[in-house]
């Protein structure tokens, strides 16, 4: 019998502690996501910002390191933005935004592999096979 | 025997804030995300799946233009187009960005007034973020039709590396495949909305199962998301 208590109570628990939660985290109504309409119209505009830099870059012709930076700058900005305003993971558990944000940021290793891969490709051709061409 | 399931008090038992929540959390009993529907995490399980699918195609892109021999085709001299008499590069590739950042506004203000219970509204929003999203496929066929006409193969270009069309239609046409199951996505939930289901509680003709308005932003997430992977393509294919 008690193994009964314990599932009648296990989903009540987490229901309260949901609504507790949302109460805690400063949200209006007890169910679901509520911020006001102006947030998102002010990270839609910054998003449009952003967006018509990172083309006014390739527009003006920036060249070298300048370009790559303010590229990278401009997207990590954008996907930030519309991460955790739109898709609402700045009020997400930190539970939930780790397991979903961490993994992505592991690419970056795979990324490293393969400059260094690629580096090497390149160096092949060009020894064995750019002079025949 | 039924007084068993009294023993809950009421008390809301207190979520541990910050990084000690989260081996609280993954430590705990019966789910480690406390406060999302399974729906939602699914959803988020589903998309960091994707994140891994268009990463690897991304990193495909890198190893072929890093390793090449031959120039790149200049993706800013491909993509322009002649607009008025005047040669503007990378426009089209532009218009379709703010196109679908637009979509995404909208997407996010359905979501906000579906838990408003607003359901004309909702159901409005959603459909136009449907119809930016098929514009945007829109002018992605057309984009493909151009560079198609121009010579543009998966084996070969007319002026550079020949990587550059195997990259360009597995990357562009993947997403473009994310952005159509999108729009019926939109559609179908849309159409739920605006009939009133989440309202009435009506059961699902295929899971015989209540929907809530929370379905609305989990169509959300993956709307947003196709428009994430977008601000990566844009970045690292259009403008590197």
């Amino acid at each position: 019998m008690t193994n009964v208590a314990v599932h009648v109570e296990g989903p009540q628990q987490s229901l309260q502690a949901h609504v507790h939660d949302t109460i805690a985290s400063g949200a209006t109504h007890a169910k679901g996501q509520q911020h006001p309409i102006k947030l998102y119209l002010v990270v839609w505009g910054w998003l449009f910002v952003l967006s018509t830099c990172s083309y006014l870059v390739d527009y003006f012709g920036i060249h070298g390191n300048l370009r790559w930076s303010l590229i990278c700058l401009f997207m990590v900005l954008k996907a930030g933005l519309i991460v955790a305003v739109f898709m609402h993971m700045a009020w997400e558990r930190l539970a939930l935004a780790y397991a979903i944000l961490l993994p992505p940021v592991l690419v970056l290793v795979f990324v490293s592999i393969m400059v260094f891969e690629s580096d090497y490709t390149h160096l092949l051709r060009l020894l064995f096979f750019a002079a025949s061409t | 025997m039924a007084e068993t399931a009294v023993t809950n008090t009421g008390q809301p038992t207190t979520l541990i804030a910050g990084l000690p929540g989260i081996a609280a959390d993954w430590s705990s009993d019966q789910r480690a995300f406390k406060n999302v529907s399974w729906g939602k995490a699914m959803m988020w399980i589903f998309l960091l799946s994707d994140t891994f699918i268009f990463s690897c195609f991304l990193l495909s892109y890198m190893t072929a233009r890093t390793s090449t021999t031959v120039p790149w085709p200049n993706p800013s001299e491909v993509f322009a187009l002649n607009l008025g008499g005047r040669h503007i590069p990378l426009i089209l590739i532009a218009i379709m960005t703010f196109i679908l950042i637009s979509s995404s506004g909208t997407m996010a203000m359905a979501v906000n007034f579906g838990y408003r219970h607003d359901r004309v509204r909702t159901a409005a929003l959603m459909l136009a973020t449907a119809a930016f999203g098929a514009t945007f496929v829109c002018m992605q066929g057309f984009e493909w039709t151009k560079l198609i006409m121009e010579g543009v193969r998966p084996w070969g270009n007319p002026w550079g590396a020949e990587q550059f069309g195997a990259c360009f239609f597995l990357i562009t046409g993947f997403h473009g495949t994310h952005v159509t199951i999108g729009v019926i996505f939109l559609i179908a939930i849309a159409r739920k909305v605006f009939r009133g289901d989440f309202d009435v509680e009506r059961r699902g003709f295929f899971t015989s199962r209540k929907g809530y308005y929370e379905i609305v932003e989990i169509t959300g997430l993956y709307w947003h998301f196709v428009d994430l992977v977008w601000v990566f393509i844009f970045a690292f294919f259009y403008l590197w």
